[in-house]
């Protein structure tokens, strides 16, 4: 483990973005977002950025490719470029779980080479969480905030901030801080990681009971009553989606430029209602089988596929963030067999 | 570019433009250099697209054992198709493939009786099945294929029904269809109903494809006549996007039509929840 004081943080992000570029989270007019560190660059203290870090290998649009025609001739042309080495700072445990929930999807046969290749230039440091607050529960889902996975862990005190290795990307970046950081003990962090447990052990959604959910559960929930409530005052504008960190819907759309053609892809939401239109007609035509969709998929159908994995990390962000009040909390409770969604 | 590249597709030519009905065409695929783009099983897809109209998934109609080259047999019915139907032979397209879990040929249907039941459009899918097990004659044991349509003018296929399949030994052809028409002295009558009237020994493989509300009246009759859901194969279609289980369209319950289907045996789907 090695360490560096707080006054000296930026020394240590300096160094890093002599080596790559840095993002870490920054305050911004609506709270904080990952932005790229250059000197004078404060680090937020927020407990979690508004969109999660999924941005950096699963962008909010990228373009695949471009074509160029001419009479009944087309060509393709690879517009890819080499991704640069780029380091993530300050994702919380929760979100570095979701690199995990990401990796089953895109990396699985046939790969996703696009999503690949920014996963292999980024070195994620992740950062445990101070002040996890009411709408966490990631603990739910077996994430220990106090002990954040990722290349690097990383713990800051009063005075400190300590930094723990895990992988051999993580070493090697390590290694390239000797001078900003000093060695110590493995056991430094300790007070820090035992005060955020007492705080995590006091937070109200920390019993969120799963076992009701997981594999194979489909029969038991798709017809359940709750859907209808649940759903009822669901708009349908899917900033639910676009702020989980595990959501990978997408869509590839072209778009006529004056020379040619690009076909890009973008986020998408099960819970809008062309996701499943096509030319015979649209599988899903409510909101409340729209609505069904993304948690049957969250608590059952991806669990059903993930050796029992969820894809919530129970990051907490569609709990702020979602107009009406609904969210993924209300779903389980509802579900789970508490009488009232709304409590 | 690596060839597991799955969302980059390859440059495919149409050589050829067959009018099967009045909004059905059948497109004959090459590659620039006059290859087949690659090999497929029965029952399997590509993505076809036009750049700056859309991409979509399309079932491949030409049986894998054709080497030449691969056609689709595509009805009219939204922006890519629409433009399909107006393209002109030389026509540079876009392809990538092949997707989904095929029919199996091989495992299940080697040495059985089969039944083949189809209603419009739906041919295309089964016709490369159909094709493939005339190709291994030896392999597989009685035809018998029921086709319907809405008139004789919608049935896809048409030339290749009477001067192939209705000549060959051991395969029965039963056509029908929806309405009386001057010229047609077949059969007329929905395909469900048709096939109850046939009356088929239950101890053969069926393989279902068409408008889903007659695969489901067909289903349903094919069972009150004895058969059993997993003696009987089917097709299915949704929204897609990327083919490979990712984009997240197709998903219905803890399935991807694009990967693990869209081939499904009928007892699967009593599986999977009801919005298909």
């Amino acid at each position: 483990m090695r360490k560096c004081e707080l006054t000296s943080l930026d020394k240590v992000f300096e160094k890093i973005s002599s080596l790559s570029s840095l993002y870490l989270p920054v305050h911004q007019k609506n709270g904080a977002e990952f932005k790229k560190w250059e000197k004078g660059v404060k680090m937020s203290d927020a407990l979690n950025t508004n969109r999660s870090a999924k941005d950096f290998f699963f962008p909010q649009a990228e373009n695949l490719m471009e074509f160029k025609t001419e009479g009944k001739n087309i060509e393709v042309i690879d517009t890819r470029k080499e991704n640069e080495d780029f380091v993530l700072f300050g994702v919380k445990a929760c979100d570095v779980k979701s690199f995990e929930i990401l990796d089953r999807v895109f990396l699985v046969d046939p790969v996703d080479t696009f999503y690949k290749a920014r996963r292999e230039k980024g070195v994620i440091i992740s950062l445990a969480c101070n002040r996890p607050s009411e709408t966490c529960f990631c603990s739910s889902f077996g994430i220990d905030a106090s002990n954040p996975e990722g290349d690097i862990s990383s713990w800051m005190d009063d005075t400190n901030i300590y930094f723990k290795a895990n992988t051999e990307k993580g070493e090697k970046l390590l290694s390239s801080l000797s001078d900003v950081t000093k060695e110590c003990d493995d056991s430094s962090a300790d007070n820090q990681k035992q005060k955020i447990k007492e705080i995590l052990n006091k937070l109200p959604l920390k019993d969120l009971d799963l076992s009701e959910f997981g594999k194979d559960k489909t029969e038991k929930f798709f017809d359940a009553p709750q859907w209808k409530e649940l759903s009822d005052t669901c708009l349908g504008c899917g900033t639910c989606t676009f702020v989980c960190p595990t959501c990978q819907c997408y869509d590839i759309k072209d778009f006529k430029t004056n020379d040619g053609v690009i076909r890009f892809r973008c986020w998408d939401s099960c819970m809008y209602s062309d996701f499943t239109k096509m030319a015979h007609g649209n599988s899903r035509l409510t909101q409340l089988e729209r609505f069904r969709q993304r948690f049957m998929h969250k608590l059952v159908y991806y669990p059903t596929n993930n050796d029992g994995l969820f894809s919530c990390v129970g990051c907490g962000r569609c709990l702020s963030k979602c107009p009406i009040s609904m969210n993924i909390v209300k779903v389980m409770k509802a579900l789970g067999g508490k009488q009232d969604a709304r409590q | 570019m690596p060839d597991n590249e799955t969302l980059i597709p390859k440059i495919g030519v149409i050589t050829d433009v067959r009018i099967d009905t009045p909004d059905v065409k059948t497109f004959r695929v090459v590659t620039p250099d006059g290859k087949k783009a690659f090999d497929h099983k029965p029952g399997q897809c590509a993505m076809l697209s036009i750049p700056g109209v859309g991409e979509a998934m399309f079932s491949i109609t030409s049986s894998p054992t054709n080497t030449e080259y691969m056609e689709f047999s595509i009805k009219k019915c939204g922006c890519v198709t629409d433009w399909l139907h107006q393209a002109e032979t030389g026509q540079q397209i876009t392809i990538r493939g092949p997707y989904g879990r095929p029919f199996p040929v091989e495992e299940v249907f080697k040495g059985k009786d089969l039944l083949f039941i189809a209603g419009g459009i739906g041919l295309a899918p089964l016709r490369s099945v159909i094709n493939y097990c005339r190709h291994f004659r030896e392999n597989y044991g009685k035809i018998d294929i029921v086709y319907g349509s809405r008139s004789k003018d919608d049935l896809v296929d048409y030339k290749e029904i009477i001067d192939e399949w209705v000549k060959d030994e051991n395969i029965f052809v039963h056509l029908t269809i929806d309405n009386p028409q001057d010229g047609w002295d077949g059969h007329v009558g929905f395909v469900p109903n048709y096939v109850k009237e046939l009356n088929f020994d239950t101890n053969k493989t069926v393989i279902v494809c068409g408008p889903p509300i007659m695969i489901k009246f067909t289903l349903e009759g094919l069972c009150s006549m004895g058969f059993d859901k997993t003696q009987v194969y089917t097709t299915m279609e949704l929204k897609m996007k990327c083919g490979v289980g990712k984009c997240g369209r197709c998903n219905i319950g803890a399935k991807y039509v694009c990967k693990d289907g869209p081939v499904f045996r009928c007892d699967e789907l009593d599986e999977l929840p009801d919005e298909y």
